[in-house]
């Protein structure tokens, strides 16, 4: 009997290859974009997370050679011995290998740090010519050395220890020391121990980190639309399937075959065919990360100036999760249907009139679901806390919006069919509306993939303004020149003060303020700060008020955590509390900060001098280069922020990229999905349409209106979708991104941007309706007839 | 992946070693054993032994500040190798690791270095006498005489010893069984060190005056593969004697002890395994883990029956390898203070 | 007896409460017996229909299929009984779109796992459908695809054949081949026959007659 039955099952793929098909690509694409995404944003992390930990050493102080870029090996063991604790890095070029040398036993971490990890291969310092690599880097070391391979290793470097290094790159001494946090008490001076050498201090670098994970939740929440967009459409697949196969279930149950038995075999049948699906979509996925990847590695190049992988490495991570989504989605879409499947009267004829009819109640049912997670999403957005509530708020509003829609197209076009006032327009409406059951999967999907591009264009586009402001604010010093002493400042100042009027000193101290670890600056208020500084709320004439020592700025992350504003005081030391004249956006900084004026800062630290000097200059090289010469301050200690605005900003477009092509993906499959409920619905369609045709309708002009009819519907999709799409936006900016770095992005609109999406969209629904409008326009009248024939 | 697990790739015959002390070094191929017998050539031998697998430069010390509070003090250098012998440079198979702690009656601070051998960052030379490991030393014109520093990052000390005796053999005239299959090591101590110097605390320098026991041991197989962990007590009395005692408990429940009776001129008697005997009285909680705080004592032959009391109970060394360490004082037949060392609880 | 109901009982809930559609039927059918099952819209023929092959669960009384209580068995136990005792034709022919005609004739006798060649070659010489069988279902008139549910229905030698408004679909003459074939078919197979049916004239052909009046035998 099992035989037989799923032999009956199946051979309804046999007969409908287009609908197995689709459904099966339906499936695929579905888990393609999901793992798609997860498959860059996966390699993404694993980039960021080799570069920081092969080549950053980015959080911690550095010792740098004052001149050239080797430091000698007793220097290192001076500064031990005298009790700085470093740890030596050596790090150097071999062939097109970047090979980099630590001491492990030393090295941040160290053996403490280490001990609850175990099962990877062992690379025994002192004896082995070991290094580690990824695969390919390990390819073009060849036979230097014996190469454990770890893909977690950025590519093009190879790490080992560090006498392992010296060997092989012939040389005795080191490049740099990293300065390990918890320094004992007591050691002397740097200038004691090792003059030639200067501290770098690590804060300069901290922003990177800041801003790419930012990237990644950019990233991860596309990751997340994908995922409900993918959802929407395992869904609507499976039920299509269902649809096509009701009537065969019945005949099935009416010759004896038992309830529970189609029951396990339709299940078997749809997760194997899920499987295969997903199967196919994790290749395609595959090959869409790996189309995609080039401008993600680019974009992680440019951010870490590290090198990135082009290629891919098939991780768990990613294909896991495709295939969970698969399969959770053709779970969800199997409970529901054999639920109507074991509820179906059995004889009851399959009238598509009757099914809106069953329907309708269940779009009220939805309705009701669908207002209840919106009125989730708002007490979420109102009172809810932490990154957990605003992804649930994410989710509660999307699918609680998705709900919404066929309730909402039901209205519309009711309106529309009301108001029409020739039958052939009375008839279209309302045989709209009769399609909407069958489409409102395919809406939904459409609705969601629209949103979330508009939400993630809005909020890519935000950053990057919010960021190219930023970046003008405070890297607008053409050069930053860190000193190491007191008289060096002194001299640099006095230096400076000849060749330029706008001279910007940096004191600064680590201190707690509001029981946060935070940053005290001292500035010098002048046209630099009033003309780029870009407050997101102060008081009139804010620079003013802090130039005389009547008022602070403090950043955003302090502002927020502390749950003060502009007006409120704040408490610098026991005995210095100001108000708050200007709360300022800080976007690449974990930390709070806090500006005083210069004079307020010197009578607070009479100790502390420049550490640091911004300068304008017109002619940045000219300026370091004379410098350099007259007052002996190494080039190394100079940057030039020109150079890093550029590259920030080239990061942004970049970024830019990589979402745009995956917004035209996202659009694609719902699409496609579109084309899939069409082309399913086709064969229903036939009967419906056969008495218009006779009444004289021709072929071409159904065609046509089947046409018009997914064009006017994934516009009213879209005008949904703007308004949820901000929304989405708004909770990713305001909620998400504070809850996670602590800082708001303000939101800007991009109404070009908005109709662009919406014309592809229709673009989208025109091109997915036209394979199906062609059919019809071809559809032999005998066919038609044959409806009146047999009634089926 | 971060630093850390970078470090673990490059470091994992350390963190194998580094399991507990009860893991070093089951295997002694290519490291010399040490053999019964032995004869010391001195200073040579207060320097390091590369060609053995692990040794230690161990000391304790019982202080107490001018108003009378007690505190305990703890310094360690260990080698370990990888491979018998030494190279220079980074090639070097030596690891050298040192321990360093202070014991208040109400709060345990301690800390450890890590150093490769072969680039002079760490090492031990025999004359003049000088152990060190960054800025950590234990140094003087001879062992009989030193200076003792090391810090942390919240607290440190800077000492002067005085030996006011002989050097002591362990076991059989420095020859100490570990087992009944016959693992041993050679071990002598220098029981005798007047100490006295300061303290930096969190709290502020204190000064104090005490008394200081040196242990010098080598091996290359200290403990059999049934062994879970020692229990170590050095005990200094009222009278003036003194005595050395520990206990291996091994996997199957039973015991192999050790001891040597100290009299005040340094005459040693040593004991073999079943006439120490160390029984628990009491656990604290310490460091989520149960740990013998207080312990029952005897040596019969000498009419030693004390009870054993850690000053402070949670003197938990959370290092990389985690142990209990601190000072004791004794009651009962003989009154005192002296250092427990508790390994394998864990 | 073929098919005993006793004192069958069925209601149906719709929005103003509880609708009695059966109100206490009581018949048999003996083996071999035809009988005609009439009455108005909506007096309860298709529930009696639907009951009878187990597709449906009587409210109260008792339903006897060979002997077999029906209301003792859950829906794999009527499913069984239905699969090798009933056979079911409808008014819309429900022949699996996707299956061949053959494949189709000889489903439900494989589903009772007893597919009788012989006898299926000649229910299909008889039926007129020799020359369909490589063909779908849907490249059949509607006489033809009726006669091949007839003869899905008889392939498995059930012992009793349920068949609503068979002919209902079918053009006059087409209707009354159909029906002939049917009959004779049924009479050599030796199945009991319940048929329901507008039409007096058909009704006329049966054995017996049943009429229904507001879920009552009239």
């Amino acid at each position: 009997m099992t035989l037989t039955c799923l032999r009956a099952l199946l051979s309804h793929w046999r007969r409908n290859p287009v609908q197995l098909f689709a459904f099966l690509a339906g499936l695929a694409l579905a888990t393609a974009l999901w793992s798609g995404v997860q498959a860059i944003n996966a390699e993404a992390r694993a980039s960021y997370d080799a570069a920081a930990s092969t080549l950053g050493e980015g959080q911690y102080d550095l010792l740098l050679p004052r001149q050239g870029d080797r430091i000698a090996q007793e220097v290192y063991v001076a500064l031990r011995r005298s009790g700085w604790l470093v740890s030596p890095v050596i790090d150097g070029r071999l062939g097109d290998v970047r090979l980099v040398g630590i001491d492990p036993v030393t090295s941040p971490g160290g053996i403490a740090g280490s001990m609850s990890n175990e099962g990877q291969p062992a690379l025994v310092f002192g004896q082995a010519n070991r290094l580690i690599a990824n695969a390919q880097t390990a390819g073009r070391l060849g036979d230097l050395a014996e190469v454990t391979i770890n893909a977690d290793i950025a590519p093009g470097v190879a790490i080992g220890d560090i006498g392992v290094v010296q060997n092989l790159l012939g040389r005795d001494d080191l490049t740099r020391l990293m300065v390990l946090p918890d320094q004992p008490g007591l050691q002397p001076d740097l200038g004691e121990v090792a003059p030639q050498l200067r501290l770098q201090l690590s804060d300069q670098m901290a922003d990177v980190a800041q801003l790419t994970d930012s990237f990644h939740l950019n990233l991860t929440a596309f990751g997340l639309l994908s995922f409900a967009v993918g959802l929407f459409i395992v869904h609507s697949t499976i039920g299509l399937a269902f649809e096509q196969r009701r009537g065969m279930i019945r005949t099935l149950r009416s010759l004896g075959v038992p309830l529970r038995r189609i029951v396990v075999l339709i299940t078997i049948e749809m997760l194997t065919l899920a499987l295969i699906g997903a199967g196919l979509g994790i290749v395609l996925g595959y090959l869409i990360a790996a189309l995609l990847l080039p401008d993600v590695a680019a974009t992680l190049r440019g951010l870490y100036g590290a090198q990135i992988s082009g290629t891919l490495e098939l991780r768990p991570v990613w294909w896991a999760s495709g295939l969970a989504l698969a399969l959770l989605g053709t779970a969800a879409a199997l409970s529901s249907r054999i639920w109507q499947i074991a509820r179906m009267p059995l004889l009851a004829s399959v009238r598509p009139r009757a099914w809106v009819m069953a329907t309708s109640s269940r779009f009220r049912l939805q309705t009701i679901a669908a207002l209840a997670l919106l009125g989730m999403a708002g007490v979420l957005a109102l009172v809810g806390e932490g990154l957990v509530v605003g992804f649930a708020l994410l989710g509660c509003l999307l699918i609680g919006a998705a709900l919404t829609l066929p309730a909402v197209a039901e209205r519309v076009l009711t309106f529309f069919q009301d108001r029409s006032t020739t039958p052939r327009w009375s008839w279209f409406w309302a045989d709209t509306r009769q399609q909407l059951p069958g489409l409102s999967l395919a809406m939904m999907a459409l609705l969601l993939a629209v949103s979330a591009n508009i939400g993630v264009s809005t909020m890519v586009s935000s950053f990057r303004l919010t960021f190219v402001g930023f970046l003008d604010q405070r890297l607008a010093p053409e050069l930053f020149i860190q000193v190491e002493n007191a008289e060096e400042s002194a001299r640099l100042e006095a230096y400076l003060l000849q060749s330029t009027t706008d001279l910007l000193p940096l004191l600064s101290t680590q201190t707690e303020i509001a029981g946060q670890p935070a940053r005290l600056f001292g500035a010098r208020v002048g046209p630099t700060y009033r003309e780029n500084w870009v407050f997101l709320d102060a008081v009139p004439k804010a620079w003013d008020v802090v130039e005389g020592g009547r008022g602070a700025v403090v950043n955003e992350q302090l502002a927020r955590r502390a749950d003060l504003w502009i007006g409120d005081n704040i408490q610098i030391t026991s005995d210095l509390t100001l108000p708050i004249a200007a709360v300022v956006g800080d976007y690449g900084n974990p930390q709070g900060q806090v500006i005083l004026s210069e004079a307020l800062f010197g009578n607070l630290h009479p100790d502390l001098y420049p550490t640091r000097f911004g300068v304008r200059t017109e002619d940045p090289a000219q300026l370091r280069q004379d410098i350099v010469a007259a007052l002996d301050i190494p080039d190394s200690a100079i940057t030039n922020q020109a150079a890093i605005k550029a590259l920030s900003l080239e990061i942004f477009e970049r970024t830019f990229t990589v979402t745009s092509a995956l917004n035209v993906l996202t659009l694609g499959v719902a699409g496609f999905a579109i084309l899939m409920s069409l082309l399913t619905l086709a064969d229903l369609r036939l009967p419906q349409l056969a008495p218009v045709w006779a009444l004289g309708l021709t072929r071409r002009s159904l065609g046509q209106l089947e046409l018009l009819r997914a064009v006017i519907l994934a516009a009213l999709v879209f005008v949904c979708a703007i308004p949820l799409g901000l929304a989405l936006a708004w909770v990713l900016l305001t909620i998400v991104n504070v809850e996670a770095f602590g800082w708001q992005l303000p939101m800007f609109l991009f109404p070009a941007e908005y109709i662009q999406l919406g014309l592809y969209a229709l673009l989208a629904a025109f091109l997915a309706a036209s394979w199906p409008a062609l059919r019809l326009m071809r559809t032999p009248p005998s066919a038609l007839l044959k409806v009146f024939a047999n009634e089926r | 992946m971060n630093a850390k697990v970078l470090a673990v790739l490059l470091l994992l015959p350390v963190a194998a070693v580094a399991q507990g002390f009860s893991g070093l070094g089951s295997d002694a191929e290519g490291f010399a054993t040490p053999q019964p017998d032995p004869i010391f050539t001195f200073p040579t031998d207060h320097g390091a032994h590369p060609d053995y697998r692990i040794e230690w430069w161990y000391l304790t010390a019982n202080l107490e500040a001018a108003d009378g509070t007690p505190y305990g003090l703890q310094w360690t250098l260990f080698r370990s190798a990888l491979a018998p012998g030494e190279k220079t440079g980074w090639q070097s198979p030596q690891i050298w690791f040192a321990h360093a702690a202070i014991t208040t009656p109400d709060r345990h601070f301690a800390t450890e270095r890590f150093a490769r051998g072969g680039i002079g960052q760490a090492g031990v030379v025999a004359d003049p006498f000088r152990a060190w490991i960054d800025e950590w030393v234990l140094q003087g014109p001879d062992f009989d005489t030193l200076r003792l520093a090391a810090n942390g990052p919240d607290f440190g000390y800077d000492m002067a010893l005085d030996a006011q005796g002989p050097l002591i053999f362990q076991g059989e005239n420095g020859f100490s069984l570990k087992s009944a299959e016959g693992q041993a090591s050679y071990y002598y101590s220098q029981p005798f060190f007047q100490i006295e110097g300061t303290l930096r605390l969190p709290t502020g320098d204190v000064a104090v005056t005490g008394e200081a026991w040196l242990d010098r041991e080598w091996s290359s197989q200290p403990l059999s593969e049934t062994q879970s962990g020692w229990d170590w007590f050095s005990l200094s009395f009222d009278d003036g004697t003194k005595m050395m005692g520990f206990q291996l408990r091994q996997s199957d429940g039973s015991l192999y002890t050790s001891s040597t009776w100290i009299a005040a001129d340094g005459t040693t008697t040593p004991y073999p395994d079943g006439a120490f005997a160390a029984a628990p009285l009491a656990v604290s909680d310490v460091a989520g883990r149960e740990v013998p705080t207080e312990w029952r004592v005897r040596l019969p032959d000498r009419g030693v029956d004390v009870t054993v009391k850690a000053l402070n109970s949670q003197a938990w060394m959370g290092l990389t390898i985690p142990y209990w360490e601190g000072p004791i004082a004794t009651s009962g037949s003989h009154t005192g203070r002296g250092y427990l060392e508790m390994t394998g609880y864990e | 007896m073929v098919l005993e109901f006793e004192s069958v009982q069925k209601s149906f809930r719709d929005s103003e409460g509880d609708v009695p559609v059966l109100r206490g039927i009581s018949f048999e059918l003996a083996e071999g017996e035809t009988l005609a099952l009439t009455g108005e819209s909506g007096s309860g023929k298709s529930t009696i229909l639907h009951i009878a092959s187990g597709l449906e669960a009587p409210g109260s009384g008792a339903v006897r299929v060979s002997g077999i209580d029906m209301t003792d068995l859950d829906d794999s136990g009527r499913a069984a009984l239905r699969r090798s005792e009933i056979a079911l034709v409808f008014q819309q022919f429900n022949l699996i779109p996707s299956l061949t005609v053959a494949a189709n004739i000889s489903f439900q006798a494989a589903l009772a796992g007893r597919v009788d060649e012989a006898h299926i070659q000649q229910l299909v010489g008889a039926l007129g459908l020799a020359d369909q069988m490589k063909k779908y279902p849907e490249a059949l008139s509607g006489g033809q695809q009726q006669r091949v549910a007839i003869a899905r229905a008889l392939a498995a030698r059930p012992k009793l054949l349920l068949a609503d408004e068979p002919t209902g679909n079918l053009d006059e003459g087409t209707a009354e081949d159909v029906l002939d074939e049917m009959l004779k078919l049924v009479a050599q197979t030796g199945a009991a026959l319940m048929m329901v049916t507008h039409s007096p004239k058909i009704a006329a052909r049966m054995d017996r007659q049943l009429t229904l009046k507001n879920g009552l035998v009239a």
